[in-house]
């Protein structure tokens, strides 16, 4: 009986330490989700400088650019999976390669090729493990994106979509990345990067209306100089979506996980007393029933 | 006198904005000064040192590897890659 109690302590004991650290985590995420928006809201302005001049120059002249023109026939694409470095943050992973595989099986099944390039070591590991050949990783920031990350990405990706069919290039680009809708809800997107979609938006206001801009040089290299910035910038901001998405899903995984701990302290100290009671009962019973028998 | 809006942004933060009377800027052709009432202009910057001239205030100088800027109705937005804004020349009372 004693080893019972002993054993229902040694679980709280391990259950309640599990719980700080889960408290510890929990708080840890809090702070930096802010941190995270901040960035977030930080780089907006910049995008949409980009995005409003991108526009101009796309829709004003007629310029034929490889990055926005769409190749006749699709072979092989590229797929950009945002997964976080660090586990402890939920289905954040799970879903945002969930989403991936989707991806891939749908390329797959319009007879495209995909290389698959990787942000984050949870990535890494699902492909390592299967066995599955990628294209290049990046590991290391994944909760705090620096925009040096995001130009070397850009670069790299851009560098496969330069390169023609015959040398391995890639001719589409994909993105899957974890969008923060709110603190509860992130969701895994999927955006479709190269070649680039101008979207020619409804004009609601006058002054929404773009100018008719002189360029200087060229508009051809105006836009050559603006491309890559756009993606850069794109990238950059998929991957602080997915930073605040991760520290806001690490942060619930956290209080969840805290709370079941202090469900299973309940638990076993309820289990713990029962045991104590029963030696106790049983002691007690000893005791009269040996006196009984000592006085027979 | 009319004024210029000017907005300074780099990639992962804000640099600067406010009204400026001039704007001087090394674009690849050569440089450029932006005052108010310029017609529309999107061009590259090069990389080296923007002088601004705000209505009030001394002028200063931001230094950028490179990026673009447009001008549109009299509101000037410069995408800076990695701006710094100059401390000696903001400090500075020229």
């Amino acid at each position: 009986m004693g080893a019972q109690i002993r054993v229902y302590r040694q679980k709280i004991a391990s259950t309640s330490s599990m719980g700080k650290i889960f408290k510890a985590m929990e708080l840890i995420a809090t702070s930096r989700i802010g941190k995270a928006r901040s960035r977030v809201s930080a780089s907006l302005p910049y995008a949409r400088a980009i995005t409003r001049a991108v526009s101009a120059v796309a829709s004003q002249s007629e310029v034929d650019h490889p990055l926005t023109t769409e190749p006749e026939q699709i072979r092989r694409s590229a797929v950009l999976v945002m997964t976080s470095d660090r586990g402890l943050a939920g289905a954040y992973s799970v879903s945002a390669i969930k989403q991936a595989e989707a991806l891939n099986e749908l390329l797959h099944a319009e007879g495209k090729e995909v290389s698959t390039y990787i942000v984050g070591r949870k990535a890494q590991a699902y492909f390592d493990f299967r066995n599955r050949e990628y294209a290049r990783v990046w590991t290391g920031d994944t909760d705090a994106p620096k925009f040096d990350t995001a130009r070397e990405i850009g670069e790299a990706l851009l560098e496969a979509f330069n390169t023609p069919y015959e040398e391995g290039g890639v001719e589409e680009i994909h993105v899957v990345f974890t969008q923060f809708k709110s603190m509860v809800v992130q969701e895994p997107t999927v955006i479709r990067l190269l070649p680039l979609e101008v979207v020619e938006e409804e004009v609601a206001q006058e002054s929404d209306l773009l100018p008719l801009y002189e360029y200087e040089p060229e508009p051809e290299q105006v836009l050559d100089a603006l491309l890559p910035r756009y993606i850069e910038s794109r990238i950059f901001a998929a991957l602080l979506q997915s930073a605040a998405s991760e520290l806001a899903a690490r942060q619930r995984a956290m209080k969840a996980a805290g709370d079941n701990a202090n469900e299973l302290i309940k638990k076993y100290t309820r289990l713990r007393n029962n045991a104590r009671q029963a030696e106790i009962t049983q002691e007690l019973s000893e005791i009269v029933a040996g006196a009984d028998a000592l006085s027979a | 006198m009319a004024e210029l809006e000017v907005e300074i942004v780099a990639a992962d933060h804000f640099v600067w904005s406010g009204a400026a009377a001039l704007v001087k800027a090394r674009t690849s052709d050569g440089e450029i000064g932006v005052m108010p009432g310029h017609s529309p202009v999107l061009a590259i910057l090069a990389g080296g040192e923007l002088a601004i001239t705000p209505t009030n205030g001394s002028r200063f100088t931001i230094q950028a590897d490179g990026g673009f800027f447009s001008v549109d109705k009299d509101r000037v937005v410069i995408v800076a890659d990695n701006a710094q804004m100059d401390e000696s020349a903001a400090a500075g009372n020229r």
